[in-house]
């Protein structure tokens, strides 16, 4: 009976938001980009809503959260009741608090390390695609090797050697995955580097950069973004494998996926606590991939 | 003496979807076919002929329905009857040759398992006999060694033979109705009369009716008893061919029959250093040398064209004159200097001067840009232009090229005709200001009054613009209207060159001699002619 209520509810929410979205975006949108959002199917404006919300959320999160990230404020698992409303973790923490932070923290950095991810693999795929010869068997042949070691174990290997902090995280991360983006960019571009339009930019004269950017990039993007989806939602786990190595955010930094771990225990009595912050990352994950499925379908030309 | 009626058609009606409405295809048209009779379907692209071939067989393509009329196949209503029926008649008793052999081959099966597919799965004959039979039409489809080329796979044959090899296919049952869809436009006009000849007199021994379709007027001259011209889903007029080609009566027919009346004014012959040199050139791939000692010239205000079969090395010469191939010997003089054999070692303003046009304009436009981008890119990079004085000359190109700048310049290519693609190609070379443009086949992708206007325009723009255009084609119509000079290449070596009236009027080589003869005339007799007189010599 709860279940199917929560599934009832969990659908209200999802076509509420969705459409409250949908109004929103259509009426603060400039007039020119208009017809985009109101065409925009319901799964893509309630992942756009969520998206906004965590945004919010991540950024306001000093504001919102009623205790401090790191504040013990008395027993370990309490129930769900004021001024706990989602209970206390462990060590008495603030359940909200903590996820609230938990946005800033694992939202911020899977971001930043997909973004860095894939500026640095597509550029560098495409690059190679476009130049050939010896530059590219050299760039590639190297990728491979570094592919060839287990990512997790790759990862342990560059932060004990870098040091662990937020930002050696990022770019140890965002380097592990772009051996991958690096792969996908440089197969795509590949059969695009072939095509007139590129001859005809390089009888023009045109530069390296503006190549990549204009003329490639732009027809390379529809795999890209789909690969940027599922490579984002990878970060996650990648994330929570390191923290619990104890290489990853440090406690008492909040982060989601640390979260699900330590709570894990409550699990077992049948309490669903520990599977908020696993929500929280599963929500975001599908919202995600429903804007790239959207943006995947404009951009393929499939609208048609 | 009329023969039994094989497929009548009436009223048919057939809609494409295009996101969630349906717009129609085909409005209504009515079609009778005897047996025994080849009936010719022309129009431009888009004219519905291909969506109204393959609806004769009871089948609409994906995205597309039959929407009204009726389709009696000998006594058979194939819009409703069961799929089941359709199956045991698609290439038993009707068969479909399609526009392009070499994708319509599987090409990982040998061309006589192919060949058997049919014929064993209706039950028509066991394999062992089917195997017999290929032979004998591969023989009579004039293929060569038609003992052992069915045991090649596809890439091991040439297009005409492939295509050849399509048509023994589509026979193998042998049908009542075989449905040609431009089976020759893709090959080079020597082999495309092959083609045409295996064609004809296989349809005509074994009496199989056919509907074939087709943009080029001369050639359904020589294949259709009667003629029927569509133009946007509508029937124009049908006649028998000899008095469709004598007295058309509708002005779209005239027009269509007109067409190839465009020629360019004689010129003077040119004098001065001409604009480009090529001087002995030798260039190849690999251990291959693809181009031999070639040379010719090429004056500003003239058009040189280059004219062969494919493989004789006519956009390998473009390659090497755009610098992407760098000749092994010999080389390319501009206004008397001689350019660096690489485009990477050469000045900008070296490659301003010489622009190209790309025969397929979908591939050679950037998908994603704009055209305002497309064609002001070369000119903000090469003459510095900014902002309004941009704009101003994006819009110029556009109004030189008779699109209107107001509603075409925001646009992406996807949103243009086949035409107004490759007047966007062209206005992207203008903008550079060259000298020189390669035209590299850029009129064989399109129709034929299509074709006439960009012609036009380009030999408006070489008047206006003091140009030296390279016209390269292996279409010999298009040489006639608009080139001064020939060049024609054969295997890598230019086998003759000179001005165009005297290469057409009396041609020195043989090779030439072939080439024009294949051009396929309006005459309904050309091709008996021509085959007899080549038996003659032979």
């Amino acid at each position: 009976m709860t279940i199917l209520l929560s599934i009832i509810v969990g659908l209200g929410l999802f076509f509420v938001v969705g459409f409250a979205g949908r109004t929103l975006l259509d009426a603060a949108a400039p007039s020119h980009h208009k017809h985009m959002f109101r065409d925009m199917p319901l799964t893509a404006s309630f992942g756009l809503a969520v998206i906004a919300i965590y945004v919010v959320v991540a950024i306001l999160a000093p504001l919102i959260a009623p205790f401090g990230e790191g504040q013990v404020l008395g027993a370990a698992y309490q129930p769900w009741v004021a001024p706990h409303y989602l209970g206390t973790d462990k060590l008495g923490r603030d359940m909200l608090t903590r996820l609230i932070y938990g946005a800033r923290n694992t939202v911020g950095i899977a971001f930043a390390t997909t973004a860095l991810a894939f500026v640095v693999g597509s550029v560098l795929g495409i690059w190679a695609a476009l130049v050939g010869g010896r530059l590219d068997q050299w760039m590639s042949r190297f990728v491979d090797a570094l592919m060839a070691i287990p990512a997790l174990i790759f990862s342990l290997l560059l932060l004990t050697i870098f040091g662990t902090s937020v930002l050696t995280l990022i770019l140890v991360i965002a380097a592990v995955d772009a051996t991958r983006v690096y792969r996908l960019a440089r197969s795509v571009a590949e059969g695009i580097v072939v095509m007139d339009y590129i001859e005809a930019a390089r009888l023009r004269g045109e530069g390296m950069w503006r190549l990549i950017r204009r003329e490639i990039l732009p027809n390379a993007m529809a795999p890209l973004v789909a690969e940027f989806g599922l490579r984002f939602c990878f970060v996650f786990l990648s994330i929570s494998a390191l923290s619990f190595l104890g290489l990853g955010i440090k406690p008492p930094t909040a982060d989601w996926g640390s979260m699900v771990r330590e709570n894990a225990t409550l699990i077992t009595f049948g309490d669903t606590t520990p599977l908020l912050p696993a929500g929280a990352i599963a929500l975001l994950t599908v919202a995600v991939n429903f804007v790239v499925d959207w943006q995947l379908h404009r951009a393929s030309g499939l609208k048609e | 003496m009329e023969k039994p009626v094989l497929l009548t058609i009436k009223g048919l009606q057939i809609e494409g979807r295009s996101g969630d409405a349906w717009h129609p295809i085909v409005k209504g048209v009515d079609l009778t076919l005897h047996k025994g009779e080849v009936l010719g379907l022309i129009g431009e692209s888009g004219a519905g002929k291909s969506t109204l071939g393959l609806a004769a067989m009871g089948f609409a393509r994906d995205g597309c329905r039959i929407s009204g009329g009726s389709i009696d196949f000998d006594g058979i209503d194939l819009r409703t009857a069961p799929e089941s029926t359709r199956r045991g008649l698609w290439g038993k008793r009707i068969a479909y040759v399609a526009q392009s052999a070499a994708a319509s081959f599987n090409p990982a099966h040998k061309l006589i398992d192919q060949y058997c597919e049919g014929p064993v799965i209706h039950g028509v004959m066991p394999r062992e006999q089917a195997e017999t039979d290929a032979v004998e039409l591969y023989r009579r489809m004039r293929l060569p060694n038609p003992n052992e080329i069915g045991f090649r796979y596809p890439h091991q044959v040439s297009g005409g033979q492939l295509q050849r090899a399509m048509t023994a296919m589509a026979m193998s049952c042998r049908p009542d109705l075989i449905i040609f869809d431009e089976p020759t436009t893709a090959l080079d006009v020597t082999t495309q009369i092959e083609v045409l000849a295996a064609i004809r007199d296989i349809v005509r021994q074994f009496g199989t009716a056919a509907i074939y379709i087709t943009h080029d007027l001369a050639v359904v001259a020589q294949m259709a008893d009667r003629i029927k011209v569509l133009l946007r889903g509508n029937e124009v007029e049908e006649s028998d061919t000899r008095s469709m080609l004598a007295t058309p009566r509708e002005a779209y027919t005239k027009s269509l029959w007109a067409v190839r009346s465009f020629a360019r004014a004689e010129q003077p012959p040119a004098t001065g250093t001409p604009v480009v040199s090529v001087r002995n050139v030798t260039a190849g791939y690999g251990a291959v040398d693809v181009l031999k000692d070639i040379s010719f010239d090429i004056h500003a205000r003239r058009t040189v064209a280059v004219v062969g079969e494919s493989g004789s090395g006519k956009s390998t010469t473009a390659r090497v004159i755009t610098g992407l191939l760098p000749p092994r010997k010999g080389e390319i003089l501009f206004n008397g200097k001689p350019l660096p054999p690489s485009f990477k070692t050469r000045s900008r303003e070296e490659l301003r001067q010489c622009q190209m046009i790309y025969q397929m304009a979908d591939t050679a436009l950037n998908p994603k840009l704009r055209l305002r981008e497309l064609i002001g890119r070369p000119a903000e990079m090469y003459l510095g232009l900014k902002r309004k004085a941009l704009e101003t000359r994006i819009r110029d190109l556009l109004a030189l090229i008779e699109l209107e700048p107001d509603k075409y310049i925001d646009r992406l290519p996807s949103e243009l005709s086949g035409g107004q693609k490759q007047r966007i190609g062209i206005a992207r070379a203008l903008a550079a200001e060259p000298q020189l443009i390669i035209c590299d086949e850029v009129t064989s992708a399109l129709d034929q009054i299509v074709q006439e206007g960009i012609l036009k325009l380009l030999d408006r723009l070489q008047g206006e613009l003091n140009l030296a255009y390279m016209f390269i084609t292996h279409d010999l119509a298009t040489v006639k209207s608009i080139a001064d000079e020939v060049v024609v290449m054969q295997l890598g070596v230019v086998v003759e060159r000179g001005p165009k009236a005297a290469l057409f009027a009396k041609p020195k080589e043989d090779y030439t001699n072939l080439l024009l003869s294949s051009v396929p005339e309006m005459d309904p007799d050309w091709l008996s002619r021509l085959l007899a007189a080549r038996g003659e010599n032979a």
